[in-house]
């Protein structure tokens, strides 16, 4: 059952378009990360899924009820800002409690389910605090809190954690997806980060220049890109791209050798090579280029390596323990079926 | 070998003081600037109380210290019916004026901070400008409106120029430009219509700016003496600065009596301060942000 749909969503200030039609189905509890470059319009989606922002043509499906013309209260959904926006005058437990202000929930009831969010969110004993007495992120959690205690039908989440370093960010990130399994509300979660889009959700919806790009889940658009674009927005060091020519004996780069693929061309075609730094091998495989080793940078099980090739600089990964040299001469191989190949002008990638 | 003598010598001494030196002589101007500043400050309200405790003989007498201390004049004024009407008089007027400048000044200037309308922007270069009118220049047209309203020697005639000001409107609009739009559509996402978001998250997050604007409008209209002297006729309807202004005959100007009923009437500008001071507290509105 889809909770909530997008319909053909576009948004308009004056006579800058920034979406030209967003269209996409969440199913009920599912948690949907949109991710993309900062300026793609993520957040005029989310704000107007909220109602913040008025829809300038499409519709906005909430359980099966078009809601463009609804107040935010009225759409039965809870955000999360980026700077997480609770009320600095109000105690953490006012603060929850605003969340419910709109609920016809008794006395009684209201105070049981702070207590029981309060819980989940291991506040119980900062109830009483005022907010500039909390770290960022025990703030992001009251934020989270007031947006839970409503049980909404969708949660919208804002780039939540972007202000938290790295190491807060990467456990709010776990806590987040552990509320996700326990309270089971759709989630639409916006983020500039991929690996917080990779870890998190089921799906992802990558946008760029208020477009949507591909919608997949993590494997699906780490492994099959739809895209140049996709292939090197996901997956960190981002994948390398080769030029080539597509035509009857196979791949011909344009800097390295000719690769045997079953894709081919009659006529001569501009292709892109993508392939990414873990698919890249020293020894197994067809040969891709060869170049001399400029840096290593070594992470500890596996070691990053720079390669200066006639087609610009390539990374791979190699193994940790003996790595080559800085300034060795080394040949890259692959797997011809872990090359993805993107047509030159348009970027999509040919099957 | 070269040895490094880390010694002081008579000369490195001199020089390793000099800065110290220069910032003594810096401490003791800035000492004394302040020194003359408060001097400054304090002299006309020392007068004000020493000449209330003089007898009208030693007014002209400039001794800070009156040679015989008396307080006749506070027993005259205090027991001078007038004075305790005027009195009523301007806390009623400065009273309901801070209220009044306190909720529509916040009302408007959130509005034209918050809300985006044609227009706008008209309107709030329309407020600002009237601050360049000087009062001097509206008291005529203020009359004349009174007079044809029937406003005249009236509370009202006294207080309506400055229920709203366009002053108090710049500073609220000024202010809410610091309430973050999140709190505003976090308010409106979880329910609140928007009177209720200006009431309950706007207006706490501004509490040290309605201090400010308090204090200055209360101060500002229990002074406040041109346009209640023209305004009123009767004796009953005078404010203090205006009543104050009639103490003594064409004779002569019963100064003692004047400084009495000023020192008397800085009590209430006392309290007001003491009471909204308190709540000047910078960067209450940061602290529900990211830290
Ligand atoms: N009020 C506005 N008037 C005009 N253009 C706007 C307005 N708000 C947003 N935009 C434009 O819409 C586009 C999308 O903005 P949006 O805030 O949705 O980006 P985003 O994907 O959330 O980026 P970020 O990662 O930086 O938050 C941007 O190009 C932005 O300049
Ligand atoms: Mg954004």
């Amino acid at each position: 059952m889809a909770n909530l749909a997008l319909r053909n969503l576009t948004k308009s200030y004056g006579t800058t378009k920034v979406l030209h039609g967003i269209s996409l189905d969440v199913a009920d509890g599912e948690f949907v990360v949109f991710v993309g470059p900062s300026g793609c319009g993520k957040s005029t989606t989310l704000r107007m899924i909220a109602g913040l922002e008025e829809v300038t043509s499409g519709e906005v499906v909430i359980d099966e009820k078009v809601v463009n013309n609804l107040e935010p209260k009225d759409r039965d959904i809870a955000m999360v800002f980026q700077n997480y926006a609770i009320y600095p005058h109000m105690s953490v437990k006012k603060n929850i409690a605003f969340g419910l202000r709109s609920s016809k929930l008794s006395r009684l009831e209201k105070d049981a389910r702070i207590q029981e969010v309060a819980g989940i969110l291991d506040m119980t004993k900062l109830l009483n605090r005022k907010p500039s007495q909390l770290s960022g992120g025990q703030r992001q959690r009251v934020a989270i809190g007031r947006a839970m205690v409503r049980d909404p039908a969708v949660f919208l989440f804002d780039e939540p954690l972007s202000n938290l370093d790295a190491q807060l960010r990467t456990q709010m990130r776990l806590e987040i997806k552990k509320l996700h399994q326990h309270v089971g509300n759709t989630i639409i979660f916006v983020t500039h980060d991929q690996v917080e889009a990779m870890t998190m959700a089921d799906r992802i919806v990558i946008m760029k220049d208020g477009r949507i790009q591909q919608v997949g889940t993590p494997a699906e658009v780490y492994h099959q890109p739809a895209n140049a674009f996709v292939a090197q927005f996901i997956g960190a060091p981002s994948m390398n791209m080769l030029p080539a020519t597509l035509n009857g004996a196979g791949l011909e780069l344009v800097a390295g050798w000719t690769i045997e693929t079953p894709l081919r061309s009659d006529t001569a075609r501009a292709v892109t090579v993508g392939v990414r730094p873990d698919d890249l091998r020293l020894d197994t495989g067809q040969r891709l280029v060869s170049g001399k080793v400029a840096v290593r940078e070594p992470l500890g099980p596996e070691t990053l390596i720079y390669v200066e090739t006639d087609g610009g600089e390539v990374i791979a990964k190699a193994d940790g323990r003996t790595p080559p040299e800085v300034g060795q001469e080394i040949t890259l191989f692959a797997d011809p079926a872990d090359l993805h190949v993107f047509d030159a002008e348009t970027g999509a990638v040919l099957q | 070998m070269a040895v490094t003598d880390i010694r002081p010598t008579a000369a490195s001494v001199l020089e390793t003081k000099a800065p110290a030196r220069a910032r003594n002589m810096g401490q003791f101007i800035r000492w004394l600037l302040l020194f003359i500043g408060g001097i400054l400050m304090v002299m006309p309200i020392a007068y004000m109380i020493s000449t209330s405790l003089k007898w009208p003989h030693e007014v002209y007498n400039v001794n800070l210290i009156p040679e015989e201390p008396t307080l006749e004049n506070y027993t005259y004024v205090l027991e001078d019916g007038r004075f305790y009407l005027w009195f009523v008089n301007s806390i009623i007027i400065a009273t309901i004026t801070t209220l009044s400048n306190l909720l529509f000044d916040s009302l408007v200037g959130y509005t034209l901070c918050k809300f985006r309308f044609p227009g706008r922007q008209i309107i709030f270069i329309a407020i600002l400008s009237t601050l360049m009118i000087p009062t001097e220049m509206l008291v005529i047209p203020w009359y004349l409106m009174s007079q044809s309203f029937g406003w005249l020697d009236s509370y009202w005639g006294i207080m309506f120029p400055g229920l709203m000001t366009a002053f108090g409107t710049f500073l609220m609009k000024q202010f809410f430009e610091s309430v973050p739009d999140d709190f505003i559509e976090a308010a409106r996402i979880d329910g609140l219509n928007e009177l209720q978001i200006w009431w309950t998250v706007a207006m706490p997050l501004v509490k040290p700016a309605l201090a400010a604007l308090a204090i200055f409008v209360f101060l500002g209209n229990w002074t406040a003496f041109l346009w209640p002297l023209i305004v009123t006729n009767s004796v009953e309807m005078y404010t203090i600065p205006v009543g104050l202004s009639g103490f003594g005959d064409e004779a002569d100007v019963a100064w003692e009596l004047i400084m009495t009923g000023a020192a008397i009437s800085t009590i209430p500008t006392l309290v007001v301060f003491l009471i909204f001071q308190r709540f000047i507290i910078r960067g209450v509105v940061m602290a529900g942000l990211k830290g």
